[in-house]
């Protein structure tokens, strides 16, 4: 049982563990597995009531893609891609003109006579999200679409789903078992365990929201310590050269402040940071300390 | 009896042999193409009706699907597994009710297109299989038809099997109609039987052998260059 609601143009990502329930999730959203209750709409659709020619009909609204592409080997990539708009009932130049268009936004033109065979990873995927898109969805599901890809090619193809979302107006689902992918390109995101949402919104009030599971996950700061002194966590966005929080902090308050840990992640491209401190002294220094921090526009989490 | 100072002897086994190759490309022609329909449709049902396949529910019910599944699947276990000679004979009755006699080219399609479809269905149940589920995903997340997964995915992508599993079903078919051919079924079996086998003439019987293995090793060639040609993998 859960609810999920994506605001239109959106990047929405879906993370947990192996076995959560990520892959039944996304699969509910075209129809490819049916929920026991419980209903799914999409773009005014109730996609769980809708059968046959509604059923097919809707599919094309909503583009997928596979973490091992899924492409046919026995066609090139331009007919690849026209497999998508035989599907719709495109004419045959239409059908043409449309791959062709389309694999230039993908950054493909000059491999339209290839063979899936013959590209790269990265190079199918772009294939995956041409094939998608071709049919004009509003929306496009990115079901592991990166799992299998290296490091640097990831980030090639979520920059590309990131521009094609804004040019096109496309609103993404998408699931994951990698923390980079939230990172990079995701505007809200949801934590997903045992078949139910544990957590979701905007990334970023994530980020500044006591004991949140994404948080945790995107900054991950090991076990905590035994301390003989309380521990805080603050959360940064943009690196405060100007500010010298801690040095400040020390100052100040007169506390010999200890750093046990400190995670600084690019998250939509901005350099955002948490850094775990030891703060000894009594109740009320800590208490002024962490109201200090907090006047300074800091998200401060107090762990112990 | 075979006379071999008659002057025309070479011309007659020439004659008699290209006659019954005729025959032969006649009855295996024939036998061929209802073995590709037939053996395709199978094959694919045989994959199709599983439990989550794309025909597991034919016309909405399951139950069809299981029973077509079954059916088939006994069918053709019981056509793979009764030897050919015997299941000629069987067929007998069958034949002349179908065609009025069980002798000549025309008779002998009918058991080798009883024989021919069940093998031909396994070996495209095979080809069909190692089509990736995920491509069949792919295609009903596209919203395509059930027809157009079939022939547009599954069929497609198993093209190259399918030319594999051909050229050995061409081989087998040859193989076969040489067989109904010993028992008056014509054609090159019909040959080395009643001349080389009969008459002992060993002319016909080596000049009918020859020309056996030229055209399995062609169509065995070619079956072999049509799926490297055509695989893209
Ligand atoms: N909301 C849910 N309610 C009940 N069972 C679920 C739910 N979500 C997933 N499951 C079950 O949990 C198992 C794992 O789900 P899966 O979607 O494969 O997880 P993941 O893709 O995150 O590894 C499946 O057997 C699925 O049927
Ligand atoms: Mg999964």
């Amino acid at each position: 049982m859960l609810t999920l609601t994506l605001e239109r143009g959106e990047i929405f990502g879906v993370v947990g563990q192996s076995g959560a329930g990520k892959s039944t999730l996304i699969r509910t959203i075209n129809s490819l597995e049916q929920p026991d209750s419980g209903s799914v709409h999409v773009a005014g659709r109730d996609m769980t009531s809708l059968a046959g020619a509604e059923l097919r009909q809707a599919r094309h609204d909503i583009g997928m893609i596979f973490q091992h592409f899924n492409l046919l080997s026995s066609r090139t990539v331009r007919a690849n891609v026209e497999l998508s708009l035989e599907i719709t009932g495109a004419g045959r130049s239409e059908r043409r003109r449309r791959a062709l268009e389309i694999l230039e936004l993908v950054g493909l033109q000059g491999k339209a006579a290839a063979y899936p065979a013959q590209l790269s990873g990265g190079q199918k995927q772009r294939v995956g999200i041409a094939r998608a898109l071709a049919s004009n969805p509003t929306v496009l599901l990115s079901y592991e679409a990166t799992s299998a890809l290296d490091p640097e090619t990831t980030r090639q193809i979520l920059d590309l789903i990131r521009q094609l979302s804004k040019d096109l107006g496309l609103t993404v689902l998408l699931i994951t078992h990698e923390m980079d992918v939230v990172k990079r390109i995701c505007d809200s995101a949801a934590v997903m365990s045992e078949g139910r949402i544990l957590e979701q919104g905007p990334v970023e009030k994530l980020l500044t929201t006591e004991k949140s599971l994404l948080g945790q996950a995107l900054f991950p700061l090991g076990e905590i310590p035994e301390t003989s002194g309380s521990v805080v966590e603050i959360t940064f966005t943009g690196i405060p050269t100007d500010r010298p929080v801690i040095a400040q902090l020390a100052r100040q308050h007169g506390l010999d402040v200890g750093i046990l840990g400190a995670a600084v992640e690019t998250i939509h491209g901005r350099q955002t940071g948490r850094t775990r401190l030891e703060l000894p002294g009594d109740e009320g220094t800590v208490a002024a300390a962490v109201a200090d921090l907090r006047s300074q526009g800091l998200f401060v989490e107090a762990i112990k | 009896m075979i006379d071999r100072n008659d002057p025309y002897f070479w011309a007659d086994v020439l004659d008699t042999i290209l006659k019954g190759a005729g025959e032969t490309f006649y009855t295996v022609g024939v036998s061929l193409l209802l073995t590709i329909v037939f053996g395709l449709a199978v094959g694919v049902l045989l994959v199709t009706t599983e439990a989550g396949g794309l025909l597991a529910k034919p016309f909405g019910s399951r139950l069809l699907g299981i029973a077509l599944n079954r059916v088939l699947d006994v069918l053709v276990n019981m056509g793979r597994s009764i030897p050919f000679i015997i299941l000629m004979i069987l067929l007998i009755p069958f034949t002349r009710l179908l065609v009025g006699s069980f002798i000549g080219p025309t008779a002998a399609i009918v058991p080798l297109t009883i024989a021919g479809v069940p093998f031909f269905a396994r070996l495209v149940e095979i080809g069909i299989r190692e089509v990736p589920t995920g491509l069949v995903e792919a295609a009903q997340s596209l919203g395509a038809t059930r027809w157009t997964i079939l022939t547009k995915v599954l069929v497609a992508e198993a093209v190259p099997a399918l030319a594999l599993g051909l050229s050995t079903t061409v081989v087998g078919l040859i193989g076969y109609s040489a067989m109904v051919g010993a028992v008056g079924g014509g054609g090159l079996g019909d040959v080395a039987f009643r001349y080389g086998y009969q008459r002992y003439s060993p002319e016909y019987m080596f000049g009918v052998v020859i020309l056996l293995v030229l055209l399995v090793q062609l169509f065995q060639s070619l079956g072999n260059f049509a799926a490297r040609r055509l695989s893209h993998r």
